[in-house]
């Protein structure tokens, strides 16, 4: 028994001596470590050229959209590079600044701050969540910085969150949701409609969009289900929705909640009786959820890359991405960060500055065909008015290849009767 | 440097050399006029970090953390509901200059007298509880303030989180100031954050800090000495709530947006790691922990998107290897 | 819309316990540490985390769903081994606060990794073929999957009861919990049994992530609510009662259901609810003993 307890002993005080070397190699090496990372803020401020166009890029690099979010960035370099390429503006070449946002409000408006106040930047554009884009928004317009939001929202084209500097480029779920419906309901599927509904303003806002669509077929609202953001499991959702026997059911959520809804709905066997329909169908989530899961859903979109079949600058910026991606094309996200960083670039051109008011003015002026067709801002909230497409996601059968998910069912041509009035928003023109 | 000369090993064998002593005084020096030491380096503070948005946020966090430390590093009670109060403060001070158009200096009190509705209530349901049931308690009470809040969209924004609190003409007696200016901002901020620490300080030296420490070494030897261990664990929760209310309050007017995370218990998890990594039940180690945290994790952003991996190893070697962290660790090296 | 029919309320109440099954699934493993190692495990989601993407690797290699059931809980049961060898045990008798302190950290380093391996969006995973469709059960249709997830969870806990309550080694695992000291002076090396243990644990939490990922997204983020609902259902149920936990499980999903029903905004918050009223009312929980851990 003593033995045993000596051994003890000794292992003990070996442990600690063990302990010890360790703890002092450690305190040494971070040490050392945080020495050489922490310098590397202050080096950045010095090094820069002060007459490059700088863009700031926050987007959601880690959190769940961090591969859209990659995209975005990947895309909107492809812009930046076009415009050194072209010779910038009067020489002046452009420079993106890509800021994680972490998909966190709070997060993002330090992010512009830093961007703003640390690297000076001319333009902020970026963001993939409404309350992020909103905090975005009024942390860079509240400095006269002009931001062109990538993301959907109908709240940032009202009165109360809309300023001169503020633009959209990403379409809103007023328009996304009223194209969906449009085309769902006006194929007498039968008149029922449910809807699932994420509690915050984005889903409450698509389902608004779905019920002015649904007035002139005179449709009827069976169910509304309310869940809340970022549910995991939607089989307590679910049989409200089949009791009510609906005809269609409208997805009113975003990105996982589509996909694990779509997922546990069909797990239901929910499809065979009703259409699925999503207003903001997306590539990403599709190829997560794969084509069994999503087969039949019809939704909108901003894009798809077989878009270039009909429109001829589809086809160059899809080859442009293809080029730096190993054949894979762009997807409907990535394009936004695309066409947001472009827009701002072109309109500097036309202002022959990047002084914000100017931009402004040319932003306003802007007519612009960069990936999908003809866009331009509206007066009086800057949304981008641009065609909405209508898609139906393939069965795995008729997919030609891996990238080819979705069928294009059509393309409603960029038009201003799609948005809510200046009025309506509380905008005095 | 003299502590670059200065071998650890000697340090470990107590053989201090006199370089070492020297920088033992000077820490002895710092930690008795503390008050002082530390708003000499806060005046001079935004200068010294890449950003002055970040200078600020650690001043705040700094608070936040400090606050908590107060029932966590100092009565050892792990609440995981303190975003409750943080979040609560930016709500109520947001919400009073959003949509009732009071002043900054009226929300602002407004908001102290709602947290510390809240903090009281809390604190009375929770301080019943002991250990993990305290952290569980905690954490469901003000995940159940989110909830709360989330579902009052007319006033909170909800999930958009509150917009629209404009800074940039705020009257302070009189003199109109542009809160957009981030010098500006960082000394208002000051302004509240200095005398701050120092309440924080006095409280931590009068009797009641004493009592405050002797719950945490043996609750059951306090009571027996004759202290009501209960109430003074409620006021203490109290006042902790109050200081990290303030810390929000001012967050409100920093971002001038309220976002709804503020108040989600990932939030509460922050003050955990940044008291954690400065040294709990230390008067300094919540601000080197607000420090370093936001800092590293400022850094390793922008130089990879796996920052998670390197903060949490670094979190896990923490625990393992310097659970007093790092101003414990200091003091317990030099202090001595 | 009209009222609420009695079919509805069934098959809502069906939903709910089913739900509760799974809410006991995730919690179980959990539970079990806590109880019998005073180990708050807060990379708990995060090795539930890990189940669900080893599941995807396995049946990337080898195409069946069954030899997954089987590999996964080995794989993420051997590190949860590793884990608590190398890092959880320096931590023992240094206070409750420093285990869950160091999972904490230890989270984010395996969630970090899957995301390194596996990409940051999610992967596509299905239930297999033969439990996929729809079951009419007379008042309304239920997922096949779903069936079978309550059976297999039964199935799992009454293996996991006579284990602990049946087996010698149960008996050393409830002795250790009662008072190590005790066990180690009759001679039992009581650090094998907290080893055996956590990796249970650890196993059962893989294996709850590849149960649920043919039903949740497969997303690196996926277990961040799991923990939160496994901590819910272990306080509700009293730390370290297998019979705690399942009354909790089916009590916290009749709950959720039911608020889904009739205020479906608050469902998230009703959880929530739920474990304030039981802390306040009976601390312990449930089923839980007074007075265990609440130093």
């Amino acid at each position: 028994m003593s033995t045993k307890d000596d051994q003890n002993g000794t292992d003990g005080n070996r442990t600690e001596d063990r302990h010890g070397l360790n703890r002092r190699d450690f305190i040494k090496t971070s040490a050392l470590g945080m020495a050489a990372v922490a310098a590397g803020p202050w080096i950045g401020g010095f090094a820069r050229a002060q007459d490059t166009i700088r863009i700031g890029f926050p987007v959601p690099l880690t959190g769940p959209y961090g591969s859209e979010a990659k995209e975005q960035a990947a895309c909107a370099q492809i812009a930046i590079d076009e415009f050194n390429a072209a010779g910038g503006l009067d020489g002046r070449m452009a420079e993106l600044l890509v800021r994680d946002d972490k998909l966190k409000p709070g997060e993002a408006a330090k992010r512009t701050l830093e961007l703003i106040e640390k690297d000076g930047v001319d333009f902020v554009c970026g963001s993939l969540s409404a309350s992020v884009q909103l905090a975005v928004n009024s942390v860079a317009t509240e400095r006269g910085i002009i931001y062109n939001s990538i993301s959907q929202s109908d709240t940032i084209n009202e009165a109360s969150d809309f300023t001169k500097y503020t633009f959209h480029e990403a379409m809103n779920p007023h328009m996304t949701a009223g194209t969906a419906g449009d085309y769902a309901f006006s194929r007498n599927q039968g008149k029922k409609v449910a809807y699932l509904v994420a509690d915050y303003a984005y889903g409450h806002e698509m389902m608004r969009g779905f019920k002015v669509a649904g007035e002139q077929y005179g449709m009827e609202t069976v169910a509304e289900v309310i869940h809340p953001l970022a549910a995991q499991d939607f089989s307590t959702f679910l049989p409200r929705i089949m009791a009510a026997g609906p005809d269609i059911l409208c997805l009113c959520n975003f990105g996982l909640d589509q996909l694990n809804s779509i997922k546990q709905a069909h797990s239901f066997g929910m499809k065979e009786s009703m259409q699925l329909v999503a207003p903001a169908l997306l590539y990403n989530q599709r190829l997560a959820g794969g084509p069994d899961v999503f087969e039949g859903v019809v939704g909108a979109a901003n894009y798809h890359w077989t878009l270039e079949d009909s429109v001829a600058t589809a086809k160059t910026f899809n080859d442009k991405y293809r080029e730096r991606h190993d054949g894979a094309p762009p997807s409907d996200y990535g394009a936004y960060g695309y066409a947001g960083v472009g827009a701002l670039l072109q309109a500097a051109k036309d202002a022959g500055t990047t002084r914000s008011d100017p931009v402004v003015e040319a932003m306003e002026a802007l007519k612009y065909n960069l990936y999908k067709g003809p866009e331009y801002f509206r007066q009086c909230d800057h949304q981008a008015v641009q065609s909405v497409l209508v898609v139906e996601s393939k069965p795995a059968s008729a997919m030609r290849n891996e990238y080819d998910v979705f069928e294009v069912k059509e393309v409603r041509e960029a038009s201003e009767s799609m948005l809510r009035s200046c009025e309506a928003l509380g905008h005095k023109a | 440097m003299a502590t670059k000369n200065s071998r650890t090993e000697r340090l470990a064998t107590n053989d201090i050399p006199i370089s070492g002593r020297r920088v033992a005084a000077a820490l002895h020096a710092v930690a008795r006029h503390r008050v002082l030491a530390v708003l000499v380096l806060l005046a001079i503070f935004p200068w010294l970090m890449p950003y002055k948005a970040l200078a600020v946020d650690i001043l705040l966090y700094g608070l936040f953390a400090m606050g908590f430390n107060l029932i966590f590093g100092y009565t050892g009670m792990l609440s995981f509901g303190h975003a409750a109060f943080f979040g609560t403060g930016a709500y109520a001070t947001g919400i009073a200059m959003v949509h009732f158009n009071v002043p900054w200096f009226g929300a602002m009190a407004l908001g102290l007298v709602i947290v510390a509705a809240v903090a009281a209530v809390i604190g009375l349901l929770a301080t019943r509880t002991r250990g993990i049931y305290f952290a569980m308690v905690t954490l469901a009470l003000g995940q159940l303030v989110y909830y709360a809040v989330y579902q009052m969209t007319e006033l909170s924004g909800g999930e958009n989180g509150l917009r629209g609190i404009q800074v940039s003409e705020l009257s302070v007696l009189g003199v109109p100031v542009n809160l957009l200016d981030p010098v500006n901002k960082y000394y208002f901020m000051l302004a509240f954050i200095g005398p701050a620490i120092w309440v924080f300080s006095r409280i931590l030296a009068s009797p009641f800090g004493a009592v405050l420490e002797a719950i945490r070494e043996n609750e059951n030897r306090a009571r027996a000495c004759g202290y009501n261990v209960a109430q003074t664990k409620w006021v203490a929760f109290l006042l902790s709530g109050l200081f990290c209310g303030v810390a929000g309050s001012l967050s409100a007017i920093h971002l001038s947006i309220v976002p709804i995370e503020s108040l989600h218990y990932h939030t509460s998890g922050l003050a955990v790691m940044m008291s954690l990594l400065g040294g709990m039940g230390t008067f300094f180690g919540p601000f080197i922990g607000a420090f370093v945290f936001l800092l590293l994790e400022d850094v390793i952003t922008n130089i990879t998107v796996h920052w998670q991996l390197f903060l949490g190893t670094l979190f896990v070697l923490f625990v393992l290897f310097l659970p007093k962290g790092i101003w414990g660790t200091l003091l317990e090296r030099l202090g001595r | 819309m009209a009222g609420y029919p009695i079919e509805l309320i069934v098959m809502q109440l069906f939903t709910g316990l089913a739900l509760g099954t799974v809410f006991v699934l995730l919690a179980v493993g959990l539970s079990m540490v806590f109880g019998l190692l005073t180990v708050v495990n807060f990379a708990h989601g995060a090795f539930y985390t890990v189940g669900a993407y080893t599941g995807v690797f396995l049946f990337g290699l080898t195409g069946n769903f069954w030899v997954c059931l089987v590999g996964v809980p080995l794989v993420v049961g051997t590190i949860g081994l590793v884990v608590e060898r190398f890092l959880v045990r320096p931590l023992y008798g240094r206070g409750i606060d420093y285990p869950l302190l160091l999972t904490f950290g230890l989270a984010y380093v395996l969630v970090e990794l899957v995301r390194i391996a596996f990409g940051t969006s999610g992967v596509p995973f299905s239930a297999p073929p033969s439990l996929q469709g729809a079951l009419n059960l007379g008042f309304g249709y239920f997922p096949l999957y779903r069936v079978f997830l309550v059976g297999f969870t039964t199935v799992l806990l009454i293996g996991l009861w006579l284990f602990i309550e049946r087996t010698r080694y149960g008996l050393v695992i409830r002795a250790g919990a009662r008072d190590p000291e005790i066990v180690r002076v009759l001679g039992i090396d009581v650090s094998r049994v907290w080893l055996l243990v956590f990796g249970l644990g650890t196993a059962v939490a893989g294996l709850a992530g590849l149960l649920a990922a043919p039903m949740r997204g497969v997303i690196p983020e996926m277990g961040i609510p799991v923990l939160v609902e496994a901590f819910v259902v272990t306080v509700v149920g009293g730390m370290g009662s297998l019979a705690g936990a399942v009354v909790a499980g089916l009590l916290v999903g009749v709950v959720v259901s039911m608020t889904s029903l009739f205020a479906p905004a608050f469902a998230d918050m009703s959880m929530f609810a739920l474990m304030a009223l039981v802390l306040v009312i009976r601390p312990q929980g449930l089923f839980g003993r007074a007075g265990l851990m609440g130093g």
